[in-house]
């Protein structure tokens, strides 16, 4: 089966458009709109222009044998999507969304943001595009992450501040899905990972592909054969699904997404959808969330903002339901612990997102055979963390 | 036994009345406004993440959890109501609670407990065929909901599955006290009676009386909700609320 491309809006069973009436035509149209923009030339050549000449792809892949030494590991590398401009991955995605946006002539693109990555991510693609941007931030997040609000103020987007249910990224999509139910006709909604109704797992998964294109080329030519395993930290899953897009028919690569463990296993003090084995719909799309009995949401906890959701893109529980990805979590301390890790033995510093796929390698290292060649995606650098990192330390 | 829906559009306009439950004492809420004309009620299930639901009814869902309101004292609430009334009672709410209670195991308890009709938000057509014809079988009629931007195309195709009436929203956005409704109102519930012979119910935005009768001139009812919801959040007492309702049927000077 096809785990990029819906069939029918789905990806075995997980996917579909759960969304209020009013918002069909819109996503209809979206639909209509993909279908077209895939495959043309002009939108094509833009994108790609963008992301070399913008973003600052390729990015590398960097051997890091200090770590893996100290790890007891095999030979680890770096996809180095930190390197990017806004430092993230979430540039290839908002490049390609405002992009489309431009094309069909939209007025204004909205956002949510949870770490603030998107949000920046969008405000830099908006400003590089000439769209005005507004982006919906939790006022947790906001504070969470002030220097990111700053940045996409510099921007010239206007940050707005959401103060319902929990102030997170849950329900800055929620006051998103608000703002456009009222106004899709001039706008377009940006959204910043592989989730939501479809279109948008298929689209934002398809902007994201190109990091794992680039590792398989990069793999073949440095290393001369694909890696054993490919890791990649998830929260709704773009960076991961980007990067595993290039080995899911590759049987012999090992895919494993690392969730947020976040304090404990209370419910609420996690974000750890797979390790709740529950299925149900939020924001447009049936997949694996976190719920209580009543079926109403579950608050999430992470030391990463980026993690910090309570559903998975359904792309990625396909991958699961199907056994194709191997699905794990790491909590807070031991993300915390790889950040120093990889920062002192490599002079890189990961976002905390990303150090948590560093975390589950660093657990596994030991135990892999020494000629295995593993692949970490470092989806963000850790500036926005510095003070998260200070106050936990 | 005909559905209570279907009959009580023969024989008058509807005055629909929505309300969060589990937000104050729903059963009493829910009698001062049939005392004060509403002769159909919506019973709001909370829900976490309710993206269709403007500020004032984000707040009543948000108090209803912190009371810890499942969809099981909803449906006690619903028959608390029916013990003493004949009104027509319609489920509203999202689709998850919904989905996780299991519905071939709660929607016989449903109709047991007086429900007629129920109306999921985000539940378009494409999604809900098997759980509306579930609940087509347990003669709980699903409610579509049609809007400003709903085409033709879909307006008929929707129309084929629709039973009881449809719920036409009279603005894009959110629910919400709004003032006076869109120019083109008339225009709009004409094409829709073009496509169907279904009663329609019109909602979202009618802060009073004016709009109220505006609204009776074209299509077969109205709802308030958040209108009811922000005059109980901010303190009106069971018998204010009676007058409220009345209000939206005779004209104050």
């Amino acid at each position: 089966m096809n785990f990029l491309i819906a069939k029918n809006n789905y990806y075995d069973k997980f996917g579909g458009i759960f969304v209020p009436e009013i918002l069909m035509p819109a996503l209809q149209q979206l639909i209509a709109d993909w279908k077209y923009y895939r495959r043309s030339a002009a939108f094509k050549a833009q994108f790609k222009k963008s992301l070399s000449e913008f973003a600052g792809r390729p990015t590398p892949l960097t051997e890091i044998p200090r770590f893996a030494e100290a790890v007891k590991g095999p030979r680890i590398f770096l996809k180095r999507e930190d390197l990017l401009h806004t430092g993230a991955h979430k540039i290839n995605n908002a490049l390609g969304q405002c992009l489309l946006a431009k094309l069909s002539g939209k007025k204004r693109v909205i956002a949510e943001t949870g770490a603030g990555q998107h949000g920046v991510a969008t405000a830099a693609a908006c400003a590089h595009l000439g769209l005005p941007c507004e982006v919906y931030m939790g006022a947790v997040d906001m504070q969470r992450q002030a220097l990111n609000v700053q940045r996409m103020t510099l921007f010239g987007a206007k940050v707005i501040s959401v103060n319902n249910g929990t102030q997170t990224l849950k329900d800055a999509v929620n006051e998103a899905l608000r703002d456009w139910s009222a106004s899709f006709e001039e706008t377009y909604y940006c959204l910043g990972s592989a989730l939501g109704p479809h279109p948008y797992p298929e689209m934002v998964a398809s902007f994201q592909a190109v990091i794992g294109k680039e590792t398989k080329a990069q793999c073949l030519k440095q290393l001369g054969g694909l890696p054993h395993q490919v890791v990649a930290c998830i929260g709704g899953g773009s960076n991961a699904i980007g990067i595993f897009s290039a080995f899911i028919d590759q049987p012999s690569v090992e895919l494993i997404g690392v969730e947020a463990g976040g304090k404990g296993n209370k419910p609420g003090e996690h974000a750890a959808r797979f390790f709740a084995d529950d299925v149900g719909v939020l924001h447009g799309c049936y997949t694996y969330l976190l719920q209580n009995a009543d079926g109403q949401i579950m608050p999430t906890h992470s030391i990463s903002a980026g993690l910090d959701y309570p559903a998975i893109g359904p792309q990625h529980a396909a991958l699961f339901a199907a056994k194709r990805a191997t699905y794990v979590a790491a909590n807070d301390q031991e993300a915390l612990a790889a950040l120093k890790l990889l920062a002192e033995t490599e002079g890189i510093l990961c976002a905390l997102e990303s150090a948590h796929a560093v975390a589950h390698v660093m657990k596994i290292a030991h135990e892999l055979p020494k000629e295995n060649i593993v692949i970490i995606n470092l989806s963000g650098r850790g500036d926005k963390d510095l003070g998260t990192i200070i106050e936990k330390s | 036994m005909p559905n209570r829906i279907s009959a009580s559009f023969k024989d008058h306009k509807v005055f629909a009345g929505y309300i969060t439950v589990g937000d104050g004492d729903s059963v009493a809420i829910a009698k001062a406004l049939i005392q004060g004309g509403v002769n159909m009620l919506e019973l709001g299930v909370p829900f976490s993440d309710p993206v269709a639901d403007g500020p004032v009814i984000q707040r009543a869902a948000q108090r209803a959890l912190e009371n810890h309101t499942t969809l099981f004292d909803v449906l006690e609430v619903a028959k608390k109501i029916r013990a003493d009334s004949s009104i027509p009672l319609v489920l509203f709410g999202y689709f998850n609670p919904f989905l996780h209670a299991d519905p071939a195991a709660w929607l016989p308890q449903a109709k047991s407990s007086g429900i007629d009709g129920i109306l999921v938000v985000d539940l378009p057509y494409e999604e809900g065929k098997n759980f509306y014809r579930t609940c087509l079988a347990h003669d709980i009629l699903p409610i579509p909901v049609i809007t400003p931007v709903t085409s033709t195309s879909r307006l008929k195709i929707i129309t084929r599955y629709a039973k009881g009436f449809l719920y036409y929203a009279n603005h894009k956005g959110t629910t919400g006290v709004r003032s006076g409704l869109p120019a083109d109102f008339s225009e709009k519930i004409a094409a829709i009676q073009s496509a169907t012979h279904l009663p329609i119910l019109a909602g979202f935005g009618i802060s009073g009386h004016k709009d109220a009768q505006e609204i009776l001139k074209h299509a077969d009812g109205f709802v308030v909700g958040s209108f009811f919801m922000k005059a109980l959040e901010d303190g009106a007492s069971l018998k204010e609320l009676t007058q409220i309702a009345r209000g939206f049927l005779e004209e104050r000077i």
